[in-house]
């Protein structure tokens, strides 16, 4: 099922096609009009937050299925921070992600403590997403279901320090964010904390035995992927200028978060981006359809026959299956 | 005493799988437990381990009370067990799962990678150390769960029903290897159904039975036993 | 005071048995194949939609309507088990999930398509009238509703208690994922446990269209509903069901009376941690733990 990324260093073909990669990812303002930036600038984001998802389900196998509330945390301590307090995004975002690893942590602390499993954990987590975007609806501070709405950006604004500007910037902005958020994912899944988070993941009674202390590195997946989940959603708070709990904390947006690892494959480094270039293709796609059609719901179902199409067919993800198609030239290792 | 077990009773529902059972095994020592299925053997196992919690009684190794203690802090204080079921990590790599117990020791990677392929040697592994554990045949899991099990540098290790469904051959590496093991002073608790191994390995046998220990002794002692052999030992020679 | 108080208490134990009958759905399924149907309202939404069009058409009341749904909806489960669902029992959770969000976008696009994204109502007689039950007067419709369901309820529990394949489904629940240990062949039982699941949803769902405006978006509200019902009432059990649907069907009265509406299902969601955390087995099922 979930498989482990060997280690590829020194092998010159993925490290010209991860540079090429990459290259072509940081070029893309420069060839692309502002509709397809703005476009991969959202693949960026799912990819982002897939990540994130996937530290806690691919690699330690928790499912949650209210990342959303993450989301929420991380958008709205920034946009808080920086309208009502003036604080700039800098602060902002790392206080979201403090906020949302504490939350995470509480909530896998309860889960954890009362040895909630399987799919119990996975409605633990849609019930506390449920409860707060119902909590954030009904908090006049924040606008409750009306919204919270930044103030537009100012003349003299310098997007390095308000971190806000134009669809270029917030290209690059989540083009760091996913950057940085690949290379800590892969530190922390390679290294000794990845180790156990794998045996706790194949085995948890088994990796005790061993002597792995699994509660407290249960705990630390979670923080870190909400924290990781709270940056995207301070950023792409300030790259909307509005929030909604509705949209923003809702159960489609955590579905919407979980589809891309998934569909791409999970516990795989690459996956979550591969599956984000789909999804937000596909959606694109058949929105665009939809509307030239005029049919109102067609969108809607090409999507879900999509994702029915993936599952069905690739139920391990797309990249396992591109590694794999690509494997036969290097079996002889 | 490296293991004391004291009073030790445990309830499933309305049903008492141990009936405070006292048992002991000194440093160095190999004791086996032996019994029908359904005697609490592995009742007591998981106990020790710290898998399960008692219902009553204390366990202590050497000398301080450790009832209660999860099993990660077990294993931290020098236990190790295997699994009755065998569980490899089976998306993992043979060396993998050996490499947890000395990384959860605190070693650095290089020096747990050290550790982890001396522990698969031991077991006759080494050969197989990059490939996936779920591939492995059923006498090489039972070798696995050995191999990792010893990379936890135990003080005690706790083996159930290693032997069991192997052939004599197989079975037979693995009685060399624990008096390997015992020679340099690691103290072994076993549950084992296959006389012949407890007879020749074991310097003290508990005879379990209903959750009681019905009998307890050297070889020689529970071989002339009527008791045991009418209880067990004959009913499963009988089968 | 007190009057109104016994009409909320009504009305909530009416609708709870709506209720009931929609988690039953979603819980045998579970019970059997240790699958969750998150599109669970979108089956009840379908319901609504068949109630509402054959309210429409040809001017069938809710009852008739709702014994159709259920026949529609049986068909309908029994081939998305033979044809896709068989496949993934045992999968993974999460590829499970997947699936059952594709089926619920599915199903919501062709709503979306065949009826509009705007509320429908069935404008029927029998919305207006009331009986008066000793100085309680209560909406026809949902006396009908509650009668209906429980009628349906019982006629399930006395199919698993009584037919050769209702015994199979609850051996097979017992015993979930191992059916074929006692020697029954378990893609029909699953099958026919697939069609009973998704008929209670789609019966639920006509019989409540004269109560509640059809919607596309309405399913997830359902689906959350029957899963909060589910866990209080402990996941697999149907009497479990049963009461968590009477329990959530008034305690929701209360809570829209008592408490700012908006807020009540946040009290839900604060009940089912509780419940998550402290009796994962749920309030009143005892034998299956977490």
């Amino acid at each position: 099922m979930v498989r482990r990324e060997r280690k590829r260093t020194g092998r010159p073909r993925g490290v010209v096609a991860a540079t090429a990669f990459f290259c072509a990812l940081f070029l893309v303002p420069h060839l692309l009009d502002d509709a397809w930036v703005a476009v991969l600038t959202l693949v960026l984001f799912f990819a982002f937050v897939g990540q994130a998802w996937n530290l806690m389900m691919g690699h330690v196998g928790l499912l949650s299925l209210g990342h959303a509330l993450f989301l929420g945390i991380g958008g709205y301590t920034t946009a808080v921070l920086l309208q009502d307090y003036g604080m700039t995004p800098w602060i902002g975002i790392p206080a979201g992600a403090l906020v949302a690893a504490m939350v995470g942590a509480g909530i896998a602390w309860l889960g954890f403590r009362f040895s909630v499993r399987g799919v119990y954990f996975a409605l633990l987590t849609i019930a506390f997403a449920e409860f707060f975007r119902i909590l954030f609806s009904n908090w006049p501070l924040i606008g409750g279901t009306g919204g919270y709405f930044l103030r537009v950006v100012p003349e003299d604004n310098v997007p390095l320090l308000s971190l806000r500007g134009g669809a270029d910037h917030f290209y690059y902005l989540f083009f760091v964010l996913f950057l940085v958020g690949l290379i800590v994912s892969a530190r922390l899944v390679r290294g000794r904390i990845g180790m156990f988070w794998s045996a706790i993941r194949e085995d948890e009674d088994a990796a005790r035995a061993l002597g792995v202390r699994s509660f407290r590195l249960k705990v630390l997946v979670v923080a870190v992927s909400a924290a990781m989940t709270a940056c995207g959603g301070g950023a792409f708070a300030l790259m909307n200028g509005s929030l909604f709990p509705n949209t923003l904390m809702g159960m489609q947006m955590s579905i919407q978060i979980i589809l891309a690892p998934i569909i791409g494959g999970l516990g795989t480094l690459f996956g979550p981006f591969v599956g984000a270039v789909f999804v937000v293709l596909v959606l694109e796609f058949s929105r665009d359809l939809g509307q030239t059609a005029g049919v109102y719901g067609l969108s809607t179902l090409i999507y879900g026959l999509t994702v029915l199409g993936v599952i069905l067919y690739m139920p391990e993800g797309i990249w396992p299956r591109l590694v794999r198609l690509a494997q036969p030239l290097r079996r002889d290792r | 005493m490296l293991l004391a077990v004291h009073g030790l009773t445990k309830w499933f529902g309305s049903v008492k799988a141990v009936r405070g059972i006292d048992f002991g095994v000194a440093k160095g020592e190999i004791v086996a437990h032996v019994g029908p299925n359904g005697a609490g053997k592995t009742t007591c196992f998981n106990i020790v381990a710290g898998a399960m919690r008692p219902s009553a009684g204390t366990v202590r190794l050497d000398g301080i009370d450790v009832t209660n203690q999860p099993p990660e802090e077990m294993a931290a204080r020098g236990l190790a067990r295997t699994f009755q079921i065998m569980r490899p990590m089976a998306g993992m790599t043979v060396l993998e799962n050996a490499l947890i117990g000395p990384l959860a020791r605190g070693l650095a990677m290089a020096d747990a990678r050290g550790e982890a392929y001396r522990a698969l040697e031991r077991a006759g592994l080494e050969d197989k150390a990059e490939s996936p554990a779920g591939l492995l045949t059923l006498p090489e899991r039972k070798m696995l769960e050995l191999a990792r099990a010893l990379s936890t540098a135990p003080r005690l290790l706790l083996l159930d029903e290693v032997m069991a469904s192997l052939r004599p051959a197989e079975a037979d590496r693995i009685v060399a290897l624990l008096q390997d093991l015992r020679a340099e002073g690691l103290t072994i608790l076993l549950i084992e159904h296959v006389m012949r191994v407890v007879m020749s390995l074991a310097d003290r046998i508990v005879v379990m039975h209903h959750g009681e220990k019905i009998a307890e002794g050297t070889p020689a002692d529970i071989a002339a036993n009527r008791t045991v052999i009418d209880n067990y030992l004959g009913r499963r020679g009988a089968q | 005071m007190v009057e109104l108080y016994l009409k909320v208490a009504a009305g909530g134990l009416l609708i709870g048995t709506v209720y009931a009958l929609i988690a039953i759905g979603l819980t045998i399924i579970f019970g059997v194949m240790r699958v969750v149907n998150f599109a669970h309202g979108e089956m009840v939404v379908m319901g609504m939609y068949l109630g509402y069009a054959l309210w429409t058409l040809f001017a069938i009341p809710a009852i008739p309507a709702a014994l159709i749904a259920a026949v529609v909806l049986f068909g309908l489960g029994v081939f998305l088990q033979v044809t896709v669902v068989s496949r993934f029992v045992g999968r993974p959770q999460h590829s499970q999930f997947i699936l059952f969000i594709a089926f619920a976008l599915v199903i919501t696009g062709l709503h979306l398509m065949l009826m509009g994204p705007d509320a429908r109502s069935v404008m029927a007689p029998i919305s207006f009238q009331t009986y008066s039950v000793g100085g309680l007067r209560l909406d026809a419709a949902r006396v009908q509703a509650a009668a209906t369901a429980l009628v349906m309820i019982l006629a399930l529990v006395a199919f698993l208690r009584f037919t050769f394949i209702g015994r199979a489904i609850r051996a097979a629940a017992d015993n979930p994922l191992g059916a074929e240990v006692v020697g029954i062949r378990s893609g029909r039982v699953y099958a026919v446990t697939a069609g009973i699941g998704l008929a209670c949803a789609g019966a639920a769902g006509a019989l409540v269209s004269p109560l509640f405006d059809a919607q596309p978006f309405l399913a997830p509200e359902f689906t959350l509903l029957a899963f909060i019902i589910v866990i209080i009432g402990g996941l697999g059990s149907l009497t479990g069901a049963l009461i968590g649907g009477l329990l959530i069907g008034v305690a929701e009265g209360f809570a829209a009376l008592l408490i700012n509406p908006a807020m009540k299902s946040m009290f839900s969601y604060g009940l089912l941690i509780a419940v998550l955390l402290l009796r994962p087995a749920g309030l009143f099922g005892g034998r299956e733990a977490r």
